[in-house]
């Protein structure tokens, strides 16, 4: 008899993280990136997207508020903003 | 599904320094690459049951073997005749410098063509921040706790870098996540050669080291800064490279992190941080790192 | 090839027989020479598998766990302090629901140490999940390694297993052996077929966390495979005297015990006295007979009942002891009749630790002089030098 010991790949995806968040998450706001990559290589999450300038965004889904990408980002294109504000 | 080797909904700490570095390293290494992983934070945090957050073949044996374990899946591989696939074997700092020293010492004396990657954020986190032998001069943890008549961890870091170096290894490095692109490109650089190679990579833990998630990058930066964690690189033995620094002095680093506060309020801690400071300008006489 | 071997030797080349791909290596007495000898047919090209020499036995363990995690069918041999080091990993390999085959040169466990045989090792871990065979001779131990690779593949089953041969008495003797050619072995023991493998193409995750919600379930799917387990290995065994023509393995061997009114119980190679000795009273006229237990685990209760039913005394002779307590075989047989019809007299009888020579007149003893009496756990055959005089107040 054998029960599933194994784990498909990728399957946290059903583990939606962004519950953890409660009082701060990043506004991309998409005026001044320069599409650098420093945001997409830094969140631990691995939750952040995009391909060309200003099209960078994060997936709040998964996203747990800790500001690196704010941090990192060279032309302050992501700032931290309250949790309720609609973004 | 994101499309890097490590996706999001895995449980680490926000601004955890290891899910950072873990998914560098697993992105750069590319989807033809089996990951051998040792117990701690980031097996625990990638794979609970039923998911994981790996999409490469992983497996988790034990606390100390993966070093052992990538050999014998590198034997099977040879066996099979299966060529072009990349073997990753990681540790924290505890797996890789206490307990997992025999099995790693082994793995670099017989050759294998394996990568090896320490995680160091400089404790045994996962079981609740208690010291390793990579835990650093004076800093608190629970098994290492500041009191009357104690300012912390009393050893300095075993000097793991060099330890690998002794053994053979073609390529070993330092790298913090305080600088990504280093990361990756020395993960590419070790994967482009053959036989045992090794990469010592700074992972700050918010949570072990009391500092806010926000920070990691800022404590990844400074570590380097100051020539507490020097950035070197050898190939066959030799230092190639130096990250040249302009030394910062170590309060600069130590304030940023609660498991050194114990040094800036407690009589004596003066002394302490002075001692601090000589371990920096020792690594920065021993490997060259004073810019200009 | 039908030859004179000594026991490593002929291990080896049952081994090379079973085209293993992948061998860890670790030296520890009485099992080296049989890595030494499946060293030198690597050297020489007869066996073509990848051969490594680690730098102790856990990690020997670990590189055989993570080569049958890769699809490649692997080995390994130790024994006593080799063996006990290893235990972490092949908790861990059984959990990981691995194929492997591991020798067991069965030697007692320090302190203090002592490099001969008895069985203290191997029965320490009968709680592991691991398929555990004793052999009775060289050929019985050689036979019964291809019939492990077979077991433990068989994706019903997906265990590792340990074939245990008593150190020294086995390893170094000589016994004439008919070892099959690879070719032969080809027609019983197909190419291994993982099914956990870490594979680029198709990639999973191995060695999960499981919480409480979900870790019971994982042990009680390895204890009902062992259950399973106890109808495939008799199938096995007589598949295997089918295509080689011979007995071996399988459950227990019942000599004698048809009509026997006392019985001695036991594994391994001393086995081998007690049949002579069951004969040689049997001409006396005693009513006698011995129970070979062959698969240790998984228990084989209900074999081991059904042979023993009818007989009024029973004794229980191991090379170990679960010191505080009975001898662990007796102990499971003891259980078995619990709240049974029968009632047979059950004694349990420690002999041979440390290597300490089982004589045909131990056995005799043990057939006549105990007759009537029962007794937990008796150490046979004690120094008196040691224990009574000797012993420290």
């Amino acid at each position: 008899m054998r029960v599933k010991i194994t784990a498909e790949p990728g399957s946290t995806m059903a583990v939606e993280t962004g519950s953890w968040r409660m009082e701060v998450k990043p506004k991309f706001l998409q005026k001044n990136c320069i599409a650098c990559r420093l945001c997409y290589l830094v969140c631990p999450e691995g939750c952040i997207e995009g391909k060309e300038k200003n099209t960078y965004h994060t997936d709040y889904r998964y996203c747990k508020g800790c500001g690196l990408c704010a941090y990192i980002c060279p032309k302050e294109d992501i700032v931290m903003v309250k949790e309720e504000e609609k973004v | 599904m994101n499309e890097h080797l490590l996706v999001s909904g895995h449980t680490a700490c926000p601004g955890c320094g290891q899910a950072m570095g873990a998914r560098l390293v697993l992105d750069a290494a590319g989807p033809r690459t089996i990951v051998v992983n040792n117990t701690g934070c980031l097996e625990v945090f990638t794979t609970y049951y039923p998911n994981s957050a790996w999409r490469v073949p992983w497996i988790h044996s034990l606390f100390e073997n993966a070093a052992a374990v990538a050999s014998g899946v590198e034997e099977a591989l040879k066996f099979l005749g299966k060529e072009d696939i990349q073997i990753i074997a990681q540790a924290g700092d505890g797996g890789t410098a206490d307990i997992g020293m025999g099995a790693l010492s082994g793995m670099l004396e017989r050759g294998h063509n394996i990568l090896y990657v320490c995680y160091d954020n400089e404790a045994y986190m996962n079981t609740g921040i208690q010291r390793s032998g990579l835990t650093p001069y004076d800093a608190v943890t629970t098994t290492s706790p500041s009191g009357k008549y104690s300012f912390g961890n009393p050893r300095p870091k075993k000097n793991m870098p060099e330890i690998v170096v002794a053994h053979g290894a073609v390529y070993v490095a330092t790298a913090s996540v305080g600088y990504p692109q280093d990361v990756i490109r020395k993960v590419k650089k070790a994967l482009s050669m053959k036989g045992p190679k090794y990469i010592h990579l700074f992972v700050p833990c918010p949570l072990g080291w009391r500092h806010p998630g926000g920070l990691t990058l800022e404590i990844a930066k400074k570590v380097v800064e100051t020539g507490l964690f020097p950035i070197v690189e050898w190939e066959y033995g030799k230092i190639t490279r130096v990250r040249k620094i302009k030394p910062l002095p170590v309060e600069e680093y130590l304030k940023l992190q609660g498991r050194f506060k114990h040094l800036f309020t407690q009589p004596g801690g003066e002394e302490e941080i002075k001692r601090i400071q000589e371990i920096a300008n020792f690594n920065i006489e021993r490997y060259g790192l004073k810019a200009g | 090839m039908k030859d004179i071997f000594e026991g490593s030797e002929a291990v080896a080349r049952t081994i090379k027989a079973c085209r293993v791909g992948v061998i860890s290596a670790y030296p520890i007495t009485p099992q080296t020479r049989i890595v030494e000898f499946l060293a030198r047919m690597v050297a020489e090209g007869e066996l073509k598998a990848r051969f490594l020499n680690v730098e102790s036995e856990h990690s020997a363990a670990s590189v055989v766990l993570g080569a049958s995690a890769t699809g490649a069918r692997a080995y390994s041999a130790t024994s006593s302090q080799g063996f006990i080091l290893m235990a972490e990993v092949l908790y861990n390999i059984a959990g990981l629901r691995l194929p492997l085959v591991l020798t067991v040169a069965n030697r007692a466990l320090s302190a203090p140490i002592n490099i001969w045989n008895d069985h203290q090792d191997s029965l320490t871990l009968r709680d592991a999940g691991w398929i555990q065979f004793y052999g009775e001779s060289i050929q019985e131990v050689c036979d019964l390694h291809i019939q492990a690779y077979r077991i433990s593949e068989d994706p019903r089953i997906l265990l590792p297993v340990m074939v245990c041969m008593d150190g020294y008495i086995l390893t170094h003797g000589h016994e004439v052996v008919d070892i099959p050619e690879p070719e032969e072995v080809d027609r019983f023991l197909p190419p291994y077929k993982p099914v956990h493998v870490l594979d680029v193409d198709n990639p999973v995750s191995m060695g999960l966390l499981a919480g409480p919600e979900s870790y019971m379930e994982t042990r009680y799917a390895i204890h009902k495979t062992m259950e399973e387990a106890l109808e495939i290995i008799p199938e096995v065994a007589k598949e295997f005297e089918k295509i080689f023509g011979r007995k071996s393995g399988g459950l227990i061997e019942a000599y004698r015990v048809e009509d026997a009114d006392r019985v001695i119980v036991g594994m391994g190679s001393m086995m081998g006295t007690v049949k002579e000795i069951v004969d040689e009273l049997r001409e006396e006229g005693e009513r006698v007979g011995a129970l070979k237990v062959i698969t240790h685990r998984p228990f084989p209760g209900k074999a081991i009942y059904q042979a023993l039913r009818k007989v009024k005394e029973i004794a229980v002779l191991e090379k170990a002891i679960s010191l505080g307590s009975w001898a662990p075989l007796c102990g499971e047989i003891k259980a078995l009749f619990q709240g049974k019809e029968e009632n047979p007299q059950i004694s349990g009888f420690v002999i041979g630790l440390g290597g300490r020579d089982i004589t045909p007149e131990n056995i005799r003893d043990i057939f006549l002089k105990w007759k009537g009496k029962v007794v937990e756990a008796e150490f046979v055959n004690l120094n008196p030098e040691i224990v009574g005089k000797g012993a420290e107040k």
